[in-house]
């Protein structure tokens, strides 16, 4: 064995597996490593002083571009703490429009996560797959807010409008022949739920598509099993949450132990993993998109069922509808307060926590009575994930630090900020 | 869960009477205050004693208390000039908008700007506790550091410190995080500019980066408006019977 030179080695910020802008600087020992450090915030863009300077509204679409692959998760909790401090409680029908979009996140994120990291350790084809999926669901979306990814949908006192009864359609082209266009539209004749209701139909039959690819796949096990063991008691003293904390066996699911909204009312498993590798972790977050669509089925069932208001009928927070605006002088003057000044929250602080697909998305908001935060904190799940790489990493080869990077489901719009 | 708090609560000022400088319930959270030199002992024996277990330090996160219910339009009576006074006053709370290059710097030392405060979570006791830190010296906030407690915080630890300048006293490895290499300041601080004092371009000339003051305005678009609401006046009250 000849001597092995220790050296540095510098990875990213600019590199297809670093998910973003991650720079890790790794002191290697041939090709083991011996110590990771990762050098974050090179997306840094203050959201948190930003929303300091602005009305409360108006900082709902920063969330969005926090953790840019579950931008709905995000509004959420930051829509929680406003209310939590304002003392009001949306309408049942916005909260199951919340729970069901929730989990139309979580499938999103856990697509874009899955497909990422399977192209990072070498599966090309799972990628595909799941941009497949994911389009629908960002259509679900289109079709609720108007925007594929950054919603704004979320408002303090429900949601901002109600679910829409068509879908849009894919457009002739030339690049599209009659017959094509009819299939793709095929499921886009009805509302929104029809579509929804269609799609948790087939969903199932695509995530076994998926782990036929993967699950039993050698290559896929040599690369995950075993790699990046956390320990259950190690994992909390990291302050891991979500799929991170139960792949390793701790069962903690906030939609269960402090339930929000109205996942009290409905059914659905916390999937555990057992040993705490990369491996558990992805079997942990394939068995929670089946579970997402469960619960979206019993949403789409309640929402079927129960017409009603989505917002709440406090015009100190919630502007009137434009048609009583224009006849009613009361209500111009709600709606010129509110998108002039916006409400004032009362004095105090309120944190509120949502089980985002990553984690424990949480929002701390001190507020001074006036119409910004006073100071606004995002506790963002893989913040604390990341923290961790340089441990999990340890003694690990070059080529394990990618499925690391991957199992954690770093999104950088989260943990720069 | 209001009763688990209230609890919660009890058991906390029954187990550190001396520690606790404030126990206060809050909207279902409880909220307690120690000053730093009681900070260790008292985050040790949360996480260590069966009844707390708080085995999870969810959050650490910094907060400047210098513009403290300080608005920038007056509410209670009339004035004789317009939306000028809320977009252009230089008002204490305006501070960071205006105060390019620490012009107005905030000297004051009350010991109550920056606090610390973290989020514990108690897996076994399904429960939440929020403990608040006040540094003592306003001109150089030391808290100690709770790496030896919870190994998650160092990240966080390094963000307050970065953003706020709290420096955490037997934290190994506090260096900035988020921002650039090389910066100078504390962003987060309510005397830090909103825009930032450089910005940064390619230079033709000499054929790399370079920092230059900013050439922005700072620009205000709705002004910071504090009212005191009747609808929240029985909270009020209530705050103030805890104050009492």
């Amino acid at each position: 064995m000849g001597d092995i030179r220790s050296y540095t080695m510098n990875f990213g910020p600019q590199h297809p597996a670093a998910h973003g802008v991650l720079r890790l600087v790794l002191e290697m020992e041939g090709e083991t490593i011996r110590r990771a450090d990762p050098h974050v915030g090179l997306l840094h863009r203050a959201t948190e002083k930003l929303a300091e300077s602005k009305p409360f509204n108006q900082s709902i679409g920063y969330m969005d571009r926090l953790d840019y692959v579950s931008m709905m998760c995000n509004e959420h909790g930051y829509v929680l703490a406003i209310e939590k401090l304002l003392g009001i409680t949306p309408p049942r029908r916005a909260q199951y429009i919340r729970v069901m979009f929730d989990e139309v996140t979580r499938i999103l994120n856990h697509l874009m996560w899955l497909g990422a990291h399977g192209l990072d350790v070498g599966a090309m084809t799972a990628f595909l797959y799941c941009f497949r999926e994911r389009e629908d669901l960002m259509d679900c979306y289109e079709a609720v807010s108007g925007t594929r990814m950054h919603a704004t949908y979320y408002r303090p006192g429900g949601v901002y409008r109600d679910l829409p009864d068509r879908m849009p359609q894919y457009e002739p082209s030339r690049f599209r022949s009659e017959k094509d266009l009819k299939i793709l539209n095929g499921a886009r004749q009805g509302s929104l739920l029809d579509f929804l209701e269609d799609f948790c139909e087939r969903f199932p039959g695509c995530v076994d598509e998926y782990e036929t690819l993967l699950t039993e796949n050698r290559i896929w096990k040599q690369r995950l099993v075993g790699i990046g063991v956390v320990s259950p008691e190690r994992a909390q003293e990291l302050g891991f949450t979500g799929p991170m904390l139960r792949g390793s066996g701790v069962e903690w699911d906030l939609r269960r132990k402090q339930p929000y909204e109205v996942y009290d009312e409905l059914e659905f498993d916390i999937p555990l993993g057992t040993n705490g590798d990369c491996y558990d972790r992805y079997l942990v977050r394939v068995e929670e998109m089946r579970q997402s669509t469960r619960i979206i089925k019993q949403c789409i069932d309640w929402l079927r069922k129960n017409p009603g208001p989505v917002m709440v009928d406090d015009h100190k927070v919630a502007p009137p509808s434009r048609e009583e605006m224009k006849d009613d002088m009361e209500s111009l003057i709600h709606h010129f307060k509110l998108f002039t000044e916006g409400y004032c929250v009362p004095e105090g602080e309120a944190y509120a926590a949502v089980e985002a697909p990553k984690g424990e998305f949480g929002v701390y908001l001190i507020s001074d009575g006036a119409n910004k935060p006073y100071r606004l904190k995002v506790r963002a799940p893989g913040f604390a994930h990341l923290a961790a790489m340089d441990e999990m990493a340890r003694g690990h080869m070059l080529a394990d630090v990618v499925a690391l990077i991957g199992t954690q489901d770093i999104v950088f719009g989260e943990i720069d900020r | 869960m209001a009763d688990a708090q209230h609890q919660l609560a009890e058991r906390l000022k029954h187990a550190f009477p001396d520690q606790l400088a404030d126990c206060r319930e809050t909207l279902g959270e409880v909220t307690i205050e120690v000053s730093p030199e009681h900070l260790l002992d008292l985050m040790q024996a949360l996480r260590d004693q069966d009844g707390f277990a708080f085995s999870q330090c969810t959050d650490v996160c910094g907060v400047d208390y210098a513009a403290y219910g300080e608005g920038e339009w007056i509410t209670e009576q009339a004035s004789s000039a317009g939306f000028s006074r809320g977009v252009q006053g230089n008002s204490f709370a305006r501070r960071g908008l205006t105060g390019i290059y620490g012009v107005d710097e905030i000297t004051s030392n009350t010991g109550r700007r920056f606090a610390v405060v973290y989020h514990l979570l108690s897996l076994r006791h399904n429960m939440r506790l929020r403990v608040k830190c006040f540094c003592t010296d306003d001109n150089f906030p030391v808290v100690p550091s709770m790496i030896e407690l919870w190994a998650g915080v160092n990240w966080f630890e390094r963000e307050a410190f970065d953003l706020f300048g709290i420096v955490f006293e037997g934290h190994p490895d506090l260096r900035r995080i988020l921002t650039d290499y090389g910066f100078v300041g504390h962003p987060f601080r309510k005397d830090f500019p909103l825009i930032g004092n450089v910005e940064v371009r390619y230079d033709e000339a000499r054929r790399r980066v370079v920092y230059q003051p900013v050439s922005i305005e700072p620009r205000v678009l709705v002004p910071r408006v504090i009212r005191h609401d009747n609808r929240y006046a029985d909270r009020a009250a209530q705050k103030e019977s805890n104050d009492g």
